[in-house]
């Protein structure tokens, strides 16, 4: 047991070591999302104001409603950024170093995520309170009743960065993760614009996004920051979490850069 | 579950603590020709009671027993027992009422005829007409002062205040404002009146004693287009602190400081903001938004909007009893 912890604190520490002297990683990672809520949401301030959708009591302005969204777009990279820094591990050959461990290669990869998410939810939690300053304040209970829901939705996303990993033959091809996966997941979800909205323009948009998974995990963060549960949203997220992970541990092959440089 | 625990628990605390100032929102339904009724402590649409077509204006009897509604194409002025949430009669208003005050002698109701430039004096105990006074063109906003001295009624074409002698019932002065006034409201000592200019999207505050205007006040509000600040309903806080604007198609009810003016915060609402009340004990505010079609519940002191409650089609007037 005490091996376990030992290694669970190792590659934490690993993590935050490296999220801490990258202070650059952590400045990109918190001026991407401000960067929509100050200046993208302020020119559509006065765009959403027409209804009241769940779990909001009242009308709300844009960037209250973009938060929750950003705040999963935060996730979204950092997960994505994990996957790419496992990549990178494989070449480098500390991932080769890592899975010297007796311990079984699953805990290992569960620990690895366990790490990318704690991470993330620091620098998620940065960025509640520019925005609180800026005036999207959720209820005091609702930022303590998100943690869980932000720690879900970035193992979701952890498990997703790592399952493409698996695929990803080598670190140029990361460009392509952005654009094929990053930017779709992003953009057809709720976090921008309201389900009902995008039904208004295309029944096809409205069932992309409905079955999205990021947008399930951007309304279980939107749910719980509002002292709400969205059930549907969290049998989704946890259920996708498990299937994410249990491919991507067995979907993992560390033989993956060493083949390639023998041949 | 847990979530269903607190709510429960903080409901039962609600019921310890608040039960015993349990106050009734009444609001008038423009299109559905009917009132709904809101539990302030539930926050709730308890009862939808029909009444006459097009009701605008509400106001209560002193004692807070009798409702009197503008039920404006009706051209009849109802009152309804609220103890029995019956009309027992209909007042004979004039042609098209829209709003009016009750003088504070409980008898006294000015009503303003949008159609025939007149405002309407009626006894409310005995139903006569004691007065017919010609006032602007398209009378809309009234409010009688505190100490029962003045009438003052607004006219939305001639863009003017008009200073009705209670006494004498008749016409003494007018200041003119800005254009197209809708409604006017004394402060809570009757130093001062506040009039919106829906047109002219500014509020004039006007010195009572002198009938000279001391202050105009202007909004801007960010990602909101100039013409669509329409400010409409006023309400004043007793304590003298805030004054609240709700400012129509803006969508927005405007905080100001009524000391010193300036205005403090810009609160989102429903669509096409008209017309607000207070709860007892002035913790709450009520906006109704025509066009979505609910009433928004503003946090007096947090100054946030908490609430939206669906409501009838086109709610206009909102009061409150205890």
């Amino acid at each position: 047991m005490n091996a376990y912890w030992e290694c669970l604190r190792g590659i934490v520490l690993r993590e935050w070591l490296r999220f801490v002297l990258q202070r650059s990683r952590f400045l990109s990672a918190l001026v991407r999302p401000l960067l929509w809520l100050l200046v993208f949401a302020a020119g559509f301030r006065a765009a959403l104001g027409i209804a009241i959708i769940a779990p909001y009591d009242t009308y709300i302005t844009y960037e209250t409603y973009i938060v929750p969204g950003l705040a999963c777009m935060i996730l979204l990279f950092n997960g994505m950024q994990g996957s790419l820094s496992m990549v990178y591990d494989r070449e480098m050959g500390s991932m080769r170093v890592l899975l010297t461990s007796p311990l079984p290669r699953a805990f290992l990869l569960a620990a690895k995520l366990l790490a990318t998410a704690l991470v993330s939810l620091l620098q998620v939690y940065a960025f509640l309170a520019i925005a609180w300053l800026y005036g999207v304040q959720p209820p005091a209970w609702g930022l303590l009743a998100a943690l869980p829901a932000l720690l879900l939705a970035a193992l979701l996303l952890s498990a997703l960065g790592l399952l493409l990993s698996n695929g990803i033959r080598q670190l140029e091809n990361f460009a392509g993760v952005m654009n094929f996966v990053i930017f779709p997941l992003f953009f057809l979800s709720s976090a921008l614009y309201p389900l009902w909205k995008m039904r208004e323009s295309s029944e096809w948009l409205y069932w992309l996004c409905a079955l999205n998974p990021f947008s399930h995990a951007v309304e279980l963060v939107r749910f719980a920051l509002y002292e709400r549960f969205n059930p549907l949203a969290f049998a989704v997220c946890l259920g996708l979490t498990a299937l994410f992970a249990l491919l991507a541990v067995l979907s993992f092959n560390p033989q993956h850069a060493a083949l390639r440089k023998a041949g | 579950m847990p979530r269903l625990l607190t709510a429960t628990l903080a409901g039962s605390l609600l019921l310890a603590t608040g039960g015993a100032f349990a106050a009734t929102a009444y609001v008038s339904n423009e299109k559905d020709n009917n009132l709904s009724v809101i539990d302030l402590d539930s926050l709730t649409v308890t009862a939808t009671l029909p009444v006459g077509k097009r009701p605008r204006g509400l106001a209560l009897s002193r004692d807070n027993t009798l409702l009197y509604i503008c039920a404006s194409d009706s051209d009849s002025v109802q009152v309804m027992d609220l103890a029995t949430r019956q009309i027992i009669k209909d007042l004979p208003s004039g042609a098209d009422p829209e709003q009016f005050a009750l003088h504070p002698n409980d008898r006294w109701l000015y009503i303003s005829n949008e159609d025939d430039a007149l405002v309407t004096v009626v006894d409310t105990q005995s139903s006569q007409v004691l007065a017919q006074i010609d006032v602007g063109v398209e009378p809309e906003g009234m409010a009688v002062s505190p100490d029962g001295k003045w009438a003052i009624n607004t006219s939305e074409t001639t863009n003017m205040l008009h200073w009705i002698d209670t006494a004498t019932q008749t016409l003494v002065d007018n200041t003119l404002v800005d254009q197209r006034p809708r409604h006017v409201e004394f402060n809570h000592d009757g130093s001062q009146l506040w009039a919106s200019a829906e047109i002219g999207g500014t509020v004039s505050v006007v010195d009572v004693a002198t009938r000279k205007i001391v202050k105009t006040l202007r909004f801007e509000i960010k990602g909101v287009h100039p013409d669509k600040v329409q400010p409409v309903g006023v309400k004043l806080t007793r304590d003298g602190k805030y004054a609240f604007v709700a400012l129509g198609p803006a969508n927005h009810v405007a905080v100001v400081d009524a000391k010193t003016f300036e205005v403090l915060d810009y609160l989102l609402v429903g669509r096409r903001v008209w017309h607000m009340a207070f709860n007892p004990d002035e913790s709450l505010l009520l906006a109704t938004n025509g066009i979505s079609g609910d009433v928004s519940v503003i946090d007096v002191k947090a100054l946030k909007v908490t609430k939206s409650i669906k409501v009838g089609r086109y709610p206009w007037g909102v009061v409150v009893t205890p």
